[in-house]
C-alpha cells in the first residue's frame, strides 16, 4: 500500500517528541499510510444528509454527583514512573 | 506617533469542587506529592473519564453571572500535545463547542479620586470552556520533577475579546472577574495557589487605524498587579520598537513581576500544533432550560448592581459602597444592620470604619466577629436618640467588639448616658467659667471660638457625657 502524500513522518514524530530511526520510520511509514487510506476508502462512503457527529448513539449528559471517592496511594500511583525522587516522577527537563 | 493598545487576556479559573473533572479522587492544593491521583489521572490503560455534575453546575453559574449565551449542547475535545505535564499526552477541552459563548465583564476604570465613581465599561467576552488542569512540574538544574496532584482539576478558560486598551483596564476586568468568580461560589481565586492564572495578548497599532497588530502573548502574571505591571511594560516595549523603526515580532513573552523585565520564550514558528478531535470516552453535554431555571435563582446579585442599589435605594456615598459590595458578606451584614437600625447611613459608617478598623486591628474575619448586625442597629439607636453621644459610641463599639455585649447594656453597666440633668450640667459649665476667667472674657468679648475651651472643659470634666447642645445653651446663658 502507498504512503499518503500528507503524511509528513518527521513532522509527526517532532510533534510526538520521538527520535526515530530510518528503519523505524519506514515501518511507521507504511503502518499509518495503511490507517490514511483507510480513511479514504471511508470518505467513499455516501454520507449526504447525515449531520456531523460527535458520537454515533445519542447519548448525553453521563455524570457524577462531586463526591469524592479514594485515589491511589502514593506508591501505586509511582509504580510505573522509570524513575523517582521525593515522591515524584523524574523526567528530562524540557522548559516550555 | 500615537499609538493605541489592543489587549485581550486569556483567564484560568479553577473551579471549587471536591473531587476532579472526570474522575472522582479528590481534588486539593498544599497536598503530599501525588497522593491525588487514581488510574484516570495518571492515565492508566482502560480508565475512563466520567464528568463532574457540580463542574457543570459552576461553569453554567459563571456563564449567567457573565450574561453568556449558555449552548444547549457542547461536547469534549482532545487537546494532543507531548509533555509530561499531562500523563494522557492530551488534555481534555472544548474546542469549537464551547459551553459559554460571548458574555461581558462590567468594569470600572480609576476614578478622579478615591471618592468618586469612575468610568464603567462593558469588557465583551468570546466564551468560556471547561477542561482539566495539567500536572505540576518542578524544574531542577537536569531534570524535572512531575507532581499530578493538579492533574485533572476543574479549569474554566475564560477568553475576552481583543477589547481593552490599557494596563488599567485589564487590572479592573480582572478585579470584577475574580469578584463575579468568588461571590458566585465558582472560585477562591486564590492567585498564589494557582486558582486564578492570566495570559494577556497585547498588540498596538497607530491610533485610528483598525487592522490589528502583531500581537505578544504575556506568561506568568502571577499576580493582578503584575498583569498590570506587565501590560505597561509590554506596551512601552512595543512603542519604543515600533518608535525606533523596528517589527514586532509574535511571540511569547514572560514577565518578571520581581524585576518588571520581560523575555521572549518561543517564537511563532514553534507554535503547537494540537490536532484536537472529539473525545470519543464523554458523551457530549445538553443544557435545557429546566436546568438553567434551577441555576438561576442561586445566582449572586453582582457587584456593580449591589452598589447602584446601594447608591439609590440607601443613599450612600459612594465610598461607603464601594467597602461594603466586594464583599457578599459585609454587604449582607450591612443590609441587616440598614434594616434593624433604619438608619442605612449610620450603620454604614460603623461597619466600613469603625468593625473594618477593629476586624483588621484583630486579625478576625467578618463571620467571626462578635459584633452583629444586631449590635450594630442597637449602637445606632443609642447615638441617634440622644442617650449617648457620638464620642462615647466610640467607647461602647470597642467595648462591644471585645465582649459581645449589646451597646445599651454596656451603656447601662459604665453608667454612660448622656447627662441631661440641667443641674448636673450647670455645676459643670460653672466650674469650667470659674476654671479658665480668659476664655469667659473673650466670648463674652465677642470671641465665639473661645466657647469651645469652656464647652471641652465641661466634656472632659464629665468624661464625655455631657449633652453637647445642652452645655452650649447653659454655657451662653451664664456667659450672657
Amino acid at each position: 500500500m502507498s504512503t499518503q502524500p500528507d503524511l509528513n513522518l518527521d513532522y509527526l514524530a517532532n510533534l510526538a517528541r520521538l527520535a526515530l530511526t530510518d528503519a523505524e520510520k519506514a515501518e511507521f511509514a507504511q503502518q499509518l499510510g495503511d490507517i490514511l487510506h483507510y480513511v479514504e476508502k471511508l470518505k467513499q462512503v455516501d454520507v449526504s444528509g447525515v449531520e456531523p457527529m460527535a458520537h454515533a448513539s445519542p447519548v448525553f449528559n453521563v455524570w457524577q454527583p462531586d463526591v469524592v471517592a479514594p485515589g491511589l496511594p502514593v506508591e501505586a500511583a509511582l509504580r510505573n514512573a522509570p524513575a523517582r525522587r521525593e515522591d515524584m516522577i523524574v523526567v528530562p527537563k524540557v522548559v516550555e | 506617533m500615537n499609538y493605541e493598545a489592543v489587549i485581550g487576556l486569556e483567564v484560568h479559573v479553577q473551579l471549587k469542587t471536591a473531587s476532579k473533572m472526570f474522575t472522582r479522587v479528590a481534588a486539593g492544593y498544599g497536598q503530599p506529592e501525588n497522593t491525588l491521583t487514581d488510574p484516570v489521572v495518571l492515565a492508566l490503560p482502560g480508565a475512563l473519564p466520567v464528568l463532574n455534575k457540580e463542574a457543570l453546575d459552576k461553569i453554567i453559574t459563571a456563564g449567567l453571572i457573565l450574561d453568556c449565551a449558555i449552548a444547549p449542547v457542547c461536547k469534549w475535545d482532545r487537546k494532543n500535545y507531548f509533555y509530561p505535564d499531562s500523563p494522557k499526552n492530551y488534555q481534555i477541552s472544548q474546542y469549537d463547542q464551547p459551553i459559554c459563548v460571548g458574555g461581558t465583564v462590567e468594569i470600572e476604570l480609576p476614578g478622579p479620586s478615591r471618592n468618586v465613581m469612575g468610568e464603567h465599561k462593558k469588557i465583551p467576552l468570546t466564551r468560556i470552556h471547561l477542561e482539566e488542569d495539567v500536572g505540576k512540574l518542578n524544574h531542577g538544574a537536569s531534570d524535572s520533577l512531575v507532581d499530578y496532584n493538579r492533574a485533572g482539576t476543574p479549569l474554566m478558560e475564560i477568553v475576552s475579546e481583543p477589547a481593552m486598551h490599557s494596563a488599567d483596564e485589564a487590572f479592573a476586568f480582572l478585579t470584577a472577574l475574580r469578584t463575579a468568580m468568588v461571590q458566585g461560589g465558582i472560585s477562591d481565586c486564590d492567585m498564589e495557589k494557582g486558582q486564578l492564572r492570566c495570559d494577556a495578548n497585547i498588540s498596538i497599532r497607530p491610533v485610528g487605524e483598525t487592522k490589528l497588530g502583531v500581537k505578544v502573548e504575556l506568561k506568568n502574571l502571577n499576580s493582578i498587579s503584575f498583569v498590570r505591571d506587565g501590560i505597561a511594560h509590554e506596551i512601552r516595549r512595543q512603542v519604543a520598537v515600533l518608535g525606533s523603526g523596528g517589527t514586532i515580532v509574535q511571540e511569547t513573552r514572560d514577565y518578571d513581576g520581581q524585576t518588571g523585565a520581560s523575555q521572549s520564550l518561543r517564537s511563532k514558528e514553534m507554535a503547537h500544533d494540537y490536532r484536537y478531535f472529539p473525545d470519543p470516552d464523554l458523551m457530549p453535554v445538553k443544557v435545557d432550560e429546566a436546568w438553567l431555571a434551577v441555576i438561576r435563582p442561586t445566582l449572586p446579585e453582582r457587584m456593580f448592581d449591589r452598589q447602584r442599589r446601594y447608591l439609590e435605594q440607601f443613599q450612600l456615598p459612594y465610598t461607603l459602597t464601594s467597602v461594603l459590595v466586594p464583599s457578599l458578606a459585609l454587604g449582607a451584614f450591612f443590609e441587616e444592620a440598614a434594616k434593624l437600625s433604619g438608619k442605612p447611613q449610620a450603620a454604614a459608617n460603623w461597619i466600613t470604619n469603625d468593625l473594618q478598623r477593629e476586624l483588621a486591628a484583630a486579625g478576625v474575619e467578618l463571620a467571626a466577629s462578635k459584633v452583629r448586625p444586631a449590635h450594630i442597629a442597637g449602637l445606632v439607636k443609642l447615638v441617634e436618640s440622644g442617650v449617648i453621644s457620638s464620642n462615647i459610641a466610640k467607647e461602647v463599639f470597642v467595648a462591644m467588639f471585645a465582649t459581645g455585649e449589646q451597646a445599651d447594656a454596656i451603656v447601662e453597666r459604665k453608667g454612660l448616658k448622656q447627662s441631661t440633668d440641667t443641674g448636673e450640667l450647670e455645676k459643670w459649665v460653672t466650674d469650667a467659667i470659674a476654671a479658665d476667667p480668659k476664655a469667659a472674657a473673650g466670648f463674652k468679648g465677642g470671641n465665639e471660638k473661645a466657647l469651645n475651651a469652656i464647652k471641652g472643659a465641661v466634656m472632659k470634666a464629665s468624661k464625655g457625657k455631657a449633652n453637647p447642645q445642652l452645655v452650649d445653651q447653659i454655657a451662653r446663658k451664664l456667659l450672657a
